[in-house]
C-alpha cells in the first residue's frame, strides 16, 4: 500500500477507526516520551514493566463488567505501584524483587479474572498485544485530558522529580518526601500506560515508554532537548507502524514497537557522540602515528565512572 | 604534603552548652539501626568558622551520625540543635554533601541545573526558578571555583570538579551549617589539597563545617578539631592535643600500642 492510499483510508468515513487509533497513538506517544524520560533516567524500567502488567486486572474486571478501561486500569496500576514503592522502603528487600512479585501476581490475576468472561482468546490478545480498532469514541476524549494531565504535572514537579533522581538522601536533607514524589511517578507511569494500552497492548507498553526515551538519551546529552526528541521519536514511530500494521495487515502494537526498535538500533549505531560508528572514529584517531597518548574522553562520556549505588546499611 | 592553614576558634573542648547561634550542637545522641545500638551517647560542638573532623574506622557510626543530625535516620535519644535551636533542623540550616557515588553523574543535567536543585527543598509545585535562586548558585559556584564550568554536563566533570558541584549544591541556600561525608575518597593528593583550600575558605566565611574523613594525616593538619568515634566519641580536641594521646587513637581502631598507624599521628 502506497502512502497516498494510507492517507485516503486515513480519510475514509468507514474507516473511522484508523484516525482514531493514529491520534490516541500520537496522544500515548508524547506522553509515555516525555514519562519515558524520568523512567529511563531513573533506571526505572523494571517498574515501568510491572506497572505495565499491573493494569491489566483492572482492565479485565472493567471488560468483565462492562466498566471503564480506563478508569480500571488506572485503579489496578496506583494500587500496585503505591505496593511496590510501600514495600520498596525497606531496605531488607531489594526493589526489583518486591516489583517482581507484585509484577507476576498482578497480570495472573488479570489472566484469571478475564479467564471467566466469554470470548476469552479473543479479549486476551486484544488486551496483550493492542487493536486498531480497540478505542472507543469515549475514551478518545478522556485520552486527551489524562495526558494532558499527566504532562502538566510532570511540568510542575520537574525540579523536584531530577532533585529526587540525582540524589535520594540529598533530596532528602532538603526536606523534599522522596516517597510521595516516587508515589506521583510511578501514578504518571501508571496513566501513561493505562492510555496506551488499548492500542500498542499491555505486553509492549513498555517499549512505548522506554524505547523513546532511550534513543533519545543516545542523541543528546541535554535534559529539555531529551525531553523533546522522546515524544517526536515516539509519533514518528507511531504513524510509520500504524501505516506498515494497515499495509501489511500486521498487528499494530508489534509494528510500532519494531520500528521505535530499529530506530534504538539506528541511534545506538550512528549518535554523534554515544554511538558505535563515532566511537570507533574516535578510537581511530587516537591510534594514529604521533597521537600515543591516552585515549581521548569522547565530550558526553563521563571522566569516571563511579561505583554501584550503595544499598545496604552498612555505613559510616 | 602542605596543606591549607584552616582558619580556627576551636576550643580545646566541646563546650556542653554553648551560646545561641553558634554552629552545631549534638548532646547525648542514641542511634540504633535495625534494632543494633550504633550510636550511644554522642555529645558534639562545631562553632562557626570551625572545620572538625570525624574520625573513626569503618562502622563507627560516623555516616549514621551525620544522617542523624539530617533527620534521615530516627533517633533514640539525644538533641540535636543548629544555630542555637534545639528542634528539627529548618531547611537550609544545614547543608549536606553525600558520597559522591550517592549521586547520579549520568543523568544529563548542566552543573548549574545541578547546583539549582540544592534550592528546590522549599519550592511549591510548578515554581520556577527565580532570579535570587540563579544569584545564589551564582554565589555557590563561585564559592567552589566552580563559575567557569557552569554550563558543563555534570558527567563530563572530573572527581575534584564533582566534589565541587556538590559543595556547591549544599551551599545554595547559604546554610550556616556544613556536613560532608568522605569528601576525599578516591581523590589524588593535589585535587585533596585544592579541595581543602576550599573548605577553608567556605570556614572563614563563618560557617560551621563536619566533615568524615579517612584521611587522618589531612585531617590533622588542616581541622581546626577533630573528634575520634568508635560508637561514642573517645576524644575530641584540636590536632596538638590529640598527637600526644596514643591511649586514644589506640581505643578509637583498635590498633596496638606499637602499630604504625600511631607513627602517623605522632609525625604530625
Amino acid at each position: 500500500m502506497s502512502l497516498l492510499d494510507f492517507l485516503s483510508d486515513l480519510g475514509n468515513p468507514d474507516l473511522r477507526f484508523l484516525p482514531k487509533a493514529l491520534a490516541v497513538a500520537l496522544m500515548s506517544s508524547v506522553v509515555c516520551g516525555v514519562v519515558g524520560c524520568y523512567v529511563v533516567l531513573r533506571g526505572m524500567a523494571f517498574i515501568g514493566d510491572a506497572v505495565a502488567h499491573a493494569v491489566f486486572p483492572g482492565l479485565a474486571v472493567a471488560f468483565v463488567v462492562s466498566g471503564n478501561l480506563i478508569l480500571g486500569g488506572t485503579l489496578a496500576g496506583v494500587v500496585t505501584a503505591v505496593l511496590i514503592a510501600v514495600f520498596s522502603q525497606t531496605r531488607r528487600l531489594r526493589e526489583d524483587s518486591v516489583i517482581g512479585v507484585f509484577f507476576v501476581a498482578s497480570f495472573a490475576l488479570g489472566v484469571v479474572i478475564i479467564s471467566r468472561a466469554p470470548g476469552y482468546a479473543g479479549s486476551l490478545q486484544q488486551f496483550l498485544f493492542g487493536s486498531l480498532a480497540g478505542v472507543p469514541d469515549s475514551d478518545l476524549v478522556v485520552i486527551g485530558v489524562v495526558g494532558v494531565v499527566v504532562l502538566g504535572l510532570l511540568m510542575m514537579l520537574h525540579h523536584q522529580l531530577v532533585a529526587v533522581t540525582l540524589d535520594r538522601d540529598g533530596a532528602r536533607a532538603l526536606g523534599l518526601p522522596v516517597l510521595v514524589y516516587d508515589l506521583v511517578l510511578y501514578v504518571l507511569v501508571t496513566l501513561a500506560v493505562v492510555i496506551s494500552v488499548q492500542t500498542i497492548g499491555n505486553v509492549l507498553v513498555l517499549a512505548l515508554l522506554v524505547a523513546p526515551a532511550a534513543t533519545a538519551r543516545l542523541l543528546t546529552d541535554r535534559l529539555g532537548v531529551m525531553m523533546g526528541l522522546a515524544p517526536a521519536i515516539g509519533c514518528t514511530a507511531a504513524v510509520v507502524g500504524i501505516y506498515v500494521s494497515w499495509s501489511w495487515d500486521l498487528p499494530v502494537g508489534a509494528s510500532v514497537v519494531l520500528v521505535l526498535a530499529a530506530f534504538f538500533l539506528l541511534a545506538w549505531l550512528l549518535a554523534p557522540r554515544h554511538g558505535v560508528v563515532a566511537a570507533r572514529v574516535l578510537d581511530r584517531r587516537s591510534r594514529r602515528p604521533g597521537t600515543d597518548g591516552p585515549l581521548p574522553v569522547p565530550p558526553g562520556r563521563p571522566v569516571e565512572h563511579p561505583p554501584a549505588r550503595l544499598l545496604g546499611t552498612d555505613r559510616g | 604534603m602542605t596543606s591549607p592553614t584552616v582558619p580556627s576558634t576551636a576550643h580545646a573542648t566541646p563546650s556542653p552548652t554553648s551560646a545561641a547561634g553558634a554552629g552545631l550542637e549534638v548532646r547525648g545522641l542514641d542511634v540504633d539501626l535495625g534494632g543494633r545500638p550504633v550510636l550511644h551517647g554522642v555529645d558534639l560542638t562545631v562553632r562557626p568558622g570551625e572545620l572538625v573532623g570525624l574520625i573513626g574506622p569503618n562502622g563507627a557510626g560516623k555516616t549514621t551520625l551525620l544522617r542523624s543530625v539530617l533527620g534521615l535516620t530516627p533517633r533514640r535519644r539525644g538533641q540535636v540543635a543548629v544555630e542555637g535551636r534545639a528542634v528539627r533542623p529548618r531547611r537550609g540550616d544545614i547543608g549536606y554533601v553525600p558520597q559522591r557515588h550517592e549521586f547520579a553523574w549520568d543523568f544529563p543535567v548542566s552543573v548549574e541545573q545541578a547546583v539549582l536543585t540544592g534550592r528546590v527543598g522549599s519550592w511549591w509545585p510548578g515554581r520556577r526558578p527565580r532570579v535570587e535562586d540563579w544569584r545564589a548558585v551564582d554565589r555557590a559556584l563561585g564559592l567552589v571555583d566552580m563559575t567557569g564550568l557552569r554550563r558543563r554536563q555534570v558527567g563530563q566533570l572530573s572527581g575534584g570538579q564533582r566534589q565541587r558541584v556538590l559543595v556547591a549544591r549544599a551551599l545554595a541556600l547559604d546554610p550556616g551549617v556544613l556536613l560532608l561525608d568522605e569528601p576525599f575518597t578516591g581523590l589524588d593528593l593535589p585535587t585533596q589539597e585544592s579541595l581543602l583550600s576550599m573548605l577553608g575558605a567556605i570556614v572563614a566565611d563563618g560557617r560551621a563545617v563536619l566533615m568524615t574523613t579517612h584521611d587522618i594525616a589531612s585531617a590533622l593538619f588542616t581541622c581546626s578539631r577533630l573528634v575520634l568515634l568508635n560508637r561514642t566519641v573517645v576524644a575530641a580536641g584540636s590536632a596538638d592535643e590529640l598527637r600526644v594521646r596514643p591511649d586514644v587513637w589506640v581505643e578509637t581502631f583498635g590498633v596496638a600500642a606499637d602499630s604504625p598507624f600511631l607513627r602517623v599521628v605522632e609525625a604530625r
